[in-house]
């Protein structure tokens, strides 16, 4: 790990922005705007998490609002990077369709998220896990389109690197079922996906981002996936529905600091037997056995 | 001429253009994209396309989301 470099490219955390395609992320925690109480709330609890990306959903006009007020009047698109998703599609023609209408969104906020897309074609509706062949057909057809993809996916090693061969920007493992607070489900999978997309060695490269996406439930679920080795987490329930989404959101952030830090300091092996930290030398006690 | 608009079936006067659509709807001035027969209308389009009988129509904007 080159410090000097580290230093001089990172804010006060230490950690340095996260490249996706062209876009320059400065938190690695990006965090959904969806299932708060209110947009205070919301507005709160981004600002909490220090997130500047953030998800937002693509929906018909409801054409009478009782309090009209919009998300997007609780946003500050100046300084937030908005990531429109997919949800709710379950085919790849549908969720082309609501990528050309976010971008048309975005285009006309002007807002820099405009030329990508947070790929997600679902299954069913109970389970919410990702289809992954519609995936990977949408994935290729919104890149030959111009987007940056950024698939949603199981945590299949093996999908993880035929989205990278389709052009995905970013492939987006999930730790465990949308909204379920479940955490990694499977931390051996996520790590082999991990090693397939960064490992040179398996023909991977170290600077292709990772994002853990859905499934967290608890800010141990994000130090465990930055731990694994990913770039950043996404996520939207867990800092939502929590009692007190604000204090969450700091909670998630100091979460994600913790592991990103944890993976790069060579944390020490398990062994079988303690090893004690204080000398044995110099006791004045009796040592069992001895 | 009647139109879909957002699933559902509503009259509107013949050769109404996007433009004319989204003012009726109330969504003048807020962003708000246009799909019509599963093609997007680019807001700078919306003046000059005129809408015919039978179409189908999304009109969409950014929701909270995960």
């Amino acid at each position: 790990m080159d410090h000097t470099t580290q230093t001089t490219q990172a804010g006060s955390t230490g950690i340095p922005p996260l490249r996706i395609g062209t876009h320059l992320l400065q938190s690695r925690l990006v965090v959904g705007t969806g299932k708060y109480r209110d947009y205070e709330v919301m507005q709160e609890a981004i600002d909490a998490s220090g997130a500047d990306c953030v998800t937002v959903a693509v929906r018909r006009e409801r054409l009478v609002d009782a309090e009209g007020r919009s998300l997007l009047d609780f946003l500050d698109t100046d300084r937030i990077t908005v990531l429109p998703n997919t949800a709710g599609c379950f085919t790849a023609e549908d969720a082309v369709r609501v990528s050309r209408l976010g971008r048309e969104l975005l285009e006309q906020l002007g807002n820099p998220g405009r030329d990508w897309v947070k790929l997600e074609v679902l299954g069913d509706k109970t389970t919410l896990l990702p289809d992954p062949v519609g995936t990977l057909e949408a994935c290729r057809e919104l890149v030959a389109d111009g987007f940056q993809v950024l698939c949603y996916a199981s945590d299949d090693p093996r999908l993880a690197v035929a989205l990278r061969d389709a052009g995905a920007a970013s492939v987006m493992p999930a730790g465990s079922p949308i909204g379920t607070g479940r955490g990694i489900n499977n931390p051996h999978s996520i790590a082999l996906l991990l090693e397939l997309l960064k490992d040179p060695a398996q023909g991977g490269d170290p600077a292709y981002p990772v994002i853990v996406d859905a499934g967290v439930g608890t800010p141990s679920d994000v130090t465990i996936a930055m731990e694994l080795g990913a770039d950043g987490v996404l996520l939207n329930t867990g800092i939502a529905h929590a009692g007190d989404p604000v204090r969450m959101a700091h909670a998630m952030r100091l979460a994600l600091e913790s592991g990103y830090h944890g993976a790069r300091s060579e944390r020490i092996g398990m062994r079988r037997y303690a090893s004690a930290s204080s000398p044995f030398d110099g006791v004045i006690s009796t040592i069992p056995g001895e | 001429m009647f139109l879909v608009v957002n699933g559902q079936r509503q009259e509107f006067p013949d050769r109404i253009t996007v433009a004319e659509l989204v003012q009726a709807a109330g969504l003048e001035g807020r962003p708000c994209a246009v799909e019509r027969n599963r093609e997007v209308v680019a807001k700078a389009d919306h003046g000059t396309t005129h809408l015919e009988e039978g179409d189908h129509l999304e009109l969409v904007t950014l929701v909270g989301g995960g």
